[in-house]
């Protein structure tokens, strides 16, 4: 079952084009939702479908619709800030098929009566974003996009943003933030952006990957998207799987796979002969999973959230026996202590001392006591280091940085006592 | 979009831009309802006229989105793409993140360092690298990755690390552009592209055609 990327597998030299686009099917759920079912049943389906933010949250769409504040003018903010190590997806689906978000932005637009819709890609994706701005312009030149779009009188106006390289524009008022020419903090909720987002104004944020899926919801009606795999976690999804695996890539799968079957079908599983050490289930601020536990676990949104980690925004990381994992531990400390926005001291702080006892321990000057250090640090972020993370900060930056930390305490602790009781050889 | 006039004191802000950058700003500041949104391009269009961002260039941009300077540069300092020194004419920027990590990057960015004689962090005397470790760049399916001037090659190797930067050192091409770099230096990718796209970046600016970033390559 294929939504998002059949077009894409079909037709592979030109499935960004208006014309490959328009000749498979591409904008007849715009004249079925602007002219033929209106604006609340567009609502009324995407809501129907059940499905679940795919930028990280995996919070319902539909329902995240219903909080738009009826306020005027309201925004809509297309998420392509795509940051989170291991996640690929929406760089293939903004290069390979822009024209499928576009139709997904205007029918959201439309049905939420929006007439300015934002689309953020992150800095570092200067090639989505030209696909996505050509593909914008045919738009426009086809009066999809413009004025009176489809003799409805309805107006939208496009824009596409590149970002400046900050992961934390991801988190979606951090975006907002940055999309106003700010710094990319993120601010305190409530109020939430439905209610007081883009210049104050009622705004929703979704990425690019749930939009993309609004053509097909609008075609095929919602309970229909709705019936594709479990019932709370409905619909395909992409998942982007990377490290130590034979077939890396992007899959849309329905979810309810297992993961071995994931990693040792779908990814063909470990090169060299090595063998599974641990995988990371849904970004670097996912806790990891290991094979003695986890591997006959549902890839599911509920299952993996209920074995203490999360599917996040799917990206699965695979780390071999031959992985050093203090190592790979502070690899994605480090990210975090580089990527934190600095205004809340426990992330600040907190982060960037991890990252010096990590570094510490590296360079053969660790001692015993910083393995409680590293937890205690860990504590002063997130207190009780429980799952989901308690929170002491803005935003969940900081608490995902003690993810790998605990996992590598919880599964790996007899590593880092070897890794310190090293001997350090001088000279 | 929007019809913008400028104002007497806006026009002299950039007065000393091109002709193509101060239409470039016409048409950025014609995209947002408010003209503040329009910094981050601003500082963009303002590296291309003076190669870095520049206390002159936030200065202009200021002006024409109406904050004041400290504002700019709030902004300019907190994304790491807004350079704030010369660069060479090829940033080169290694992801040692995670998945790039577990297949080997600190070894290819190692070789470039040594390669070009020039360390993580900084320009070279000759001007023409820069090199950098970034983090995730999101395509952990050809890890690992390199970017030239935002530029991405995937399924870098040490040798082939080496081979870029000698490629670029003599004599280099004036835009850079991924497919020509993914042919010569690259391994598996994390997807398939597509057909060939002929545009690239002249600039260590992304190449992005509404910020005048983007010029064809041969």
């Amino acid at each position: 079952m294929k939504i998002l990327t059949e077009r894409m597998d079909a037709h592979r030299t030109d499935s960004h084009t208006i014309e490959r686009y328009e000749a498979t099917g591409g904008y007849s759920a715009l004249r079925k939702g602007m002219l033929d079912i209106g604006a609340e049943a567009i609502a009324a389906e995407v809501k129907a479908s059940n499905i679940r933010g795919r930028g990280g949250a995996n919070f319902p769409a539909g329902v995240k619709w219903g909080f738009l504040a009826p306020a005027k003018p309201a925004y809509l903010v297309i998420n392509g800030d795509e940051s989170e190590p291991g996640t690929f997806k929406d760089r293939q689906l903004l290069e390979r098929d822009p024209h499928q978000l576009i139709e997904g932005v205007i029918l959201t637009a439309f049905a939420l009566g929006i007439n300015h819709a934002f689309i953020y890609i992150r800095g570092e994706y200067p090639k989505p974003a030209r696909r996505t701005q050509h593909a914008v312009d045919e738009a426009y030149q086809k009066g999809y996009v413009g004025k009176n779009i489809l003799d409805t009188g309805f107006d939208l106006d496009i824009t596409v943003h590149l970002g400046g390289g900050a992961y934390i524009c991801g988190e979606e008022s951090a975006l907002l933030n940055s999309l106003e020419g700010r710094r990319g903090e993120p601010r305190l909720k409530p109020p939430f952006p439905a209610v007081a987002g883009l210049y104050a104004k009622p705004t929703i944020v979704n990425n690019v990957e749930t939009i993309s899926n609004v053509p097909w919801i609008v075609n095929n009606g919602g309970i229909a998207y709705a019936s594709i795999g479990p019932d709370t976690s409905a619909g395909t999804r992409m998942v982007s799987i990377s490290g130590h695996i034979n077939k890396p890539g992007n899959y849309e799968i329905v979810m309810g796979m297992t993961w071995r079957e994931l990693i040792f079908e779908l990814g063909g599983g470990i090169p060299n002969g090595h063998e599974l050490k641990a995988w990371i289930p849904g970004g670097s601020s996912a806790p990891w999973f290991v094979p003695d536990e986890h591997l006959d676990t549902p890839v599911t949104i509920d299952d993996v959230g209920k074995h203490g980690s999360m599917l996040g925004s799917g990206a699965v990381i695979v780390m071999d026996d031959s992985t050093d994992l203090v190592a790979a531990a502070h690899r994605m400390v480090r990210f975090y202590s580089h990527e934190s926005c600095g205004q809340c001291t426990p992330c600040r702080e907190g982060t960037t001392w991890l990252e010096r006892i990590f570094n510490r321990i590296l360079s053969g000057q660790g001692r015993m006591a910083d393995i409680d250090l590293l937890l205690d640090v860990c504590d002063g972020i997130s207190p009780g280091l429980t799952w989901p993370p308690a929170m002491t900060t803005i935003c969940p930056l900081g608490p995902s940085a003690t993810a790998p930390v605990i996992s590598l305490m919880r599964y790996f602790r007899d590593e880092v006592e070897a890794r310190i009781n090293e001997e350090v050889t001088v000279g | 979009m929007k019809d913008v006039v400028l104002s007497a004191e806006e026009s002299a802000a950039i007065g000393s831009w091109t002709a193509e950058s101060q239409g470039l700003a016409l048409e950025i500041l014609g995209k947002y309802p408010k003209k503040r949104s329009a910094v981050m391009p601003l500082l963009y269009v303002s590296m291309i006229e003076n190669g870095y961002v520049t206390n002159e260039g936030m200065k202009a941009v200021s002006i024409l989105t109406g904050l004041t300077a400290a504002q700019v540069q709030a902004v300019a300092s907190f994304y790491s793409m807004y350079k704030r020194e010369e660069l060479g004419d090829y940033l080169v920027s290694v992801c040692t993140s995670i998945s790039c990590f577990l297949l080997g990057a600190d070894d290819v960015l190692a070789a470039i360092e040594d390669e070009s004689g020039v360390p993580d962090g900084e320009t070279g005397a000759a001007g023409k690298f820069s090199v950098e470790h970034v983090e995730c760049n999101g395509a952990c399916g050809g890890a690992p990755v390199v970017l030239v001037n935002y530029e991405m090659i995937e399924g870098v190797t040490p040798d082939k690390g080496r081979e870029l930067v000698k490629w670029l050192r003599d004599g280099g091409p004036d835009v850079v552009s991924t497919e020509e770099m993914q042919q010569l230096f690259g391994g598996e990718r994390a997807f398939d592209w597509g057909i060939k796209e002929l545009e690239g970046a002249f600039l260590p600016i992304p190449a992005f055609g509404p910020y005048g970033s983007a010029k064809g390559a041969s």
